[in-house]
């Protein structure tokens, strides 16, 4: 039923709940293995600034970090997308079904 | 208020009347008859309808498990509008919101479900842009053919 691992999709939420993280991402799914200034550039935002936005998509797990040499890229990581989409796509279920039987049931004696 | 945040909306045309719904929304006796997510029987309901009044509902899906949801009504406007809150005992999920609208509708009752998981107050505070916008992108990221559904 509608299980998940509640404090990953709690950080999954929070992380993505921030138009800077979420301008991260979206640039990171077409432009994948871009570095820590690279990202930070167009945003005009300092290095720590975005390291910090950087740290909490970490966390959440929405992002990979690699050292080569002396820079620091960074990839997607799809996972904990998928689990925030399961949230939704298993309440979509739950209530799709749930709302199906209650329209039966009052329909059902409502008109004859 | 958490309008933004990840929720599931559903909207339905009811050829009832709007008391019929909410008679069938708010009395446990009617609400075991048609609240799970499959045909499983549903065991038990309460339904305390009044701000700070408390909701639980036991059900048992056909595979066997049990849920039980439970929750406390925070707005109650009879034949219009109940919202309560939600969560599933034993799981360490944060409470999320259940909203039922009922507006009146030829005759009938157009009813729109709503369902969302509640922010931290971080994200709260933080988010400003629509979530919708990001779960359309979604699939761009998860590649189209999943979740084109």
């Amino acid at each position: 039923m509608v299980k998940y691992q509640a404090s990953g999709m709690d950080r999954t939420f929070s992380a993505l709940a921030d138009p800077t993280r979420r301008h991260v991402l979206v640039r990171l799914k077409d432009e994948p293995g871009l570095s820590v200034s690279e990202l930070a550039r167009p945003l005009s935002l300092k290095l720590p600034g975005m390291m910090k936005h950087l740290d909490v998509l970490s966390d959440a797990g929405l992002i990979t970090r690699t050292k080569a040499g002396r820079t620091v890229s960074v990839h997607l990581s799809v996972g904990p997308m998928r689990e925030a989409m399961e949230w939704l796509k298993r309440y979509e279920h739950f209530w799709a079904v749930s709302i199906d039987r209650l329209v039966a049931l009052v329909e059902e004696d409502g008109e004859r | 208020m958490t309008k933004s945040l990840p929720s599931v909306t559903i909207v339905r045309k009811i050829k009832a009347p709007p008391a019929k719904v909410w008679a069938a929304i708010t009395q446990p006796k009617l609400m075991m008859q048609w609240w799970g997510p499959d045909a499983g029987p549903t065991l038990s309901a309460v339904a305390d309808v009044r701000p700070g009044g408390r909701f639980s509902v036991v059900f048992r899906l056909l595979n066997g498990e049990e849920h039980n949801p439970t929750g406390i009504y925070q707005e109650v406007v009879p034949e219009k509008k109940v919202v309560f809150t939600w969560e599933w005992p034993g799981m360490p999920e944060r409470e999320s919101l259940v909203t039922f609208l009922l507006e009146p509708f030829d005759g009938g009752t157009e009813l729109t479900l709503l369902h969302e998981h509640l922010p931290d107050e971080d994200a709260r505070k933080s988010h400003k842009e629509g979530w919708r916008g990001l779960l359309d992108k979604l699939p761009i990221f998860l590649g189209d053919a999943e979740w084109s559904t």
